[in-house]
């Protein structure tokens, strides 16, 4: 059985099972729901559109573990390409 | 100084019961006067696994529903006369009691003992409220499983919104050779994940069941690892500095033996 995992380098069942746990409590922990993200999302549009024109497209936001991958807070990601300043 | 302490998980069946009649066990065997109190009401089981299944006359809703005195309802122990025990009610359901009542009562029982020991039942509903609403400390129990770890996760996030701060963590039922396979979380794992301190781990023992079989906690076998497991908890939590078990070395070097012979 070890013999045959090593020869598949399957990974071990506790590395799968912490790294699902990690991912399903980021969303636990913030309890924030797909509808509160996308409402985020028109806010975050609305006001930088008033100084810029930007890229709706390329428009990211989503919520990430913090940076030190303890209890600590989740970080809020938005990546927001730049079309045009407007003058 | 007395302490009230809740013991939860939010997933059923990781071991809240054992591990509050095991620790307060441990606790009178070191001489603390401990009152166990059964919070979950239509499933009282801390009786059975006490083995005082057949001493229960009144029960916690009789105390708050004023039909007995509190003192006529607590159970003597058989085997140590520092411990006793308020059962839930059976024929109730968890309506019948409100968080005050249950902040009343704990303040009630904290005049006459060092410990106050509550088995909250399982879920984040009425019953854990009412659980969690005397208790100054809380005790989180899980096992190295996603589901177990998950719900912990949530209960923790619980008890810090309702001011139990820093709770502590007990690891029950770790698998020793699945640990040093690969195939299980070990201690490492799960308390890097939920990030709250470890008061003790329990290695998944036989003994367990067969003591609770008998209606007798672990505890009181002290040659059974759950047993020193269990103590060591116990003693941790009365303030004595205890090492932890060294489980892992002595498996690995047995494992690795077995692997040798296969």
């Amino acid at each position: 059985m070890d013999l045959l995992r090593l020869l598949s380098k399957k990974e071990n069942s506790k590395t799968v099972a912490k790294e699902r746990l990690k991912l399903v409590l980021i969303t636990d922990r913030i309890n924030c729901s797909e509808a509160m993200l996308e409402a985020l999302r028109e806010d975050i549009i609305g006001v930088i559109s008033k100084y810029m024109e930007i890229d709706t497209e390329g428009f990211d936001v989503q919520i990430t573990p913090s940076a030190d991958d303890s209890r600590g807070s989740p970080v809020l990601y938005a990546n927001i390409p730049i079309k045009n300043m407007k003058r | 100084m007395s302490e009230i302490i809740v013991v939860t998980s939010g997933k059923g069946g990781v071991g809240k019961t054992t591990t509050t009649a095991n620790i307060g066990m441990g606790l009178a065997m070191l001489d603390k006067k401990v009152a166990l109190l059964d919070a979950d009401i239509g499933l009282r089981n801390l009786d059975v696994v006490m083995g005082l299944e057949n001493r229960i006359v009144y029960d916690i809703v009789d105390v708050i529903e004023g039909n007995c005195k509190l003192k006529q309802a607590l159970i003597k122990d058989k085997r140590n006369q520092n411990l006793y025990l308020l059962p839930a009610a059976q024929t109730k359901d968890k309506d019948a009691i409100a968080p005050q009542q249950m902040k009343d009562l704990c303040e009630k029982l904290k005049e006459e003992f060092d410990y106050v020991l509550v088995d909250c039942p399982a879920g984040i509903e009425q019953g854990f409220k009412n659980a969690i609403a005397g208790a100054q400390h809380a005790i989180v129990v899980t096992t190295p499983e996603v589901s177990a770890v998950r719900d912990a996760d949530r209960i923790i996030g619980l008890l810090e919104a309702n001011g139990l701060k820093d709770p502590k963590l007990v690891l029950n039922r770790l698998r020793i050779d699945m640990v040093s396979r690969g195939d299980m979380m070990a201690i490492e794992d799960v308390t890097e994940i939920l990030a709250i301190d470890i008061v003790g781990v329990v290695p998944d023992d036989e003994t367990v069941i067969t003591s609770t079989n008998h209606g007798e906690p672990a505890v009181l076998d002290q040659s059974s690892k759950a047993g020193r497991a269990f103590s060591d908890i116990s003693k941790r939590i009365a303030g004595q500095e205890v090492p932890f078990m060294d489980l892992e070395s002595k498996e690995n070097i047995l494992s690795r033996l077995k692997k040798i012979f296969k």
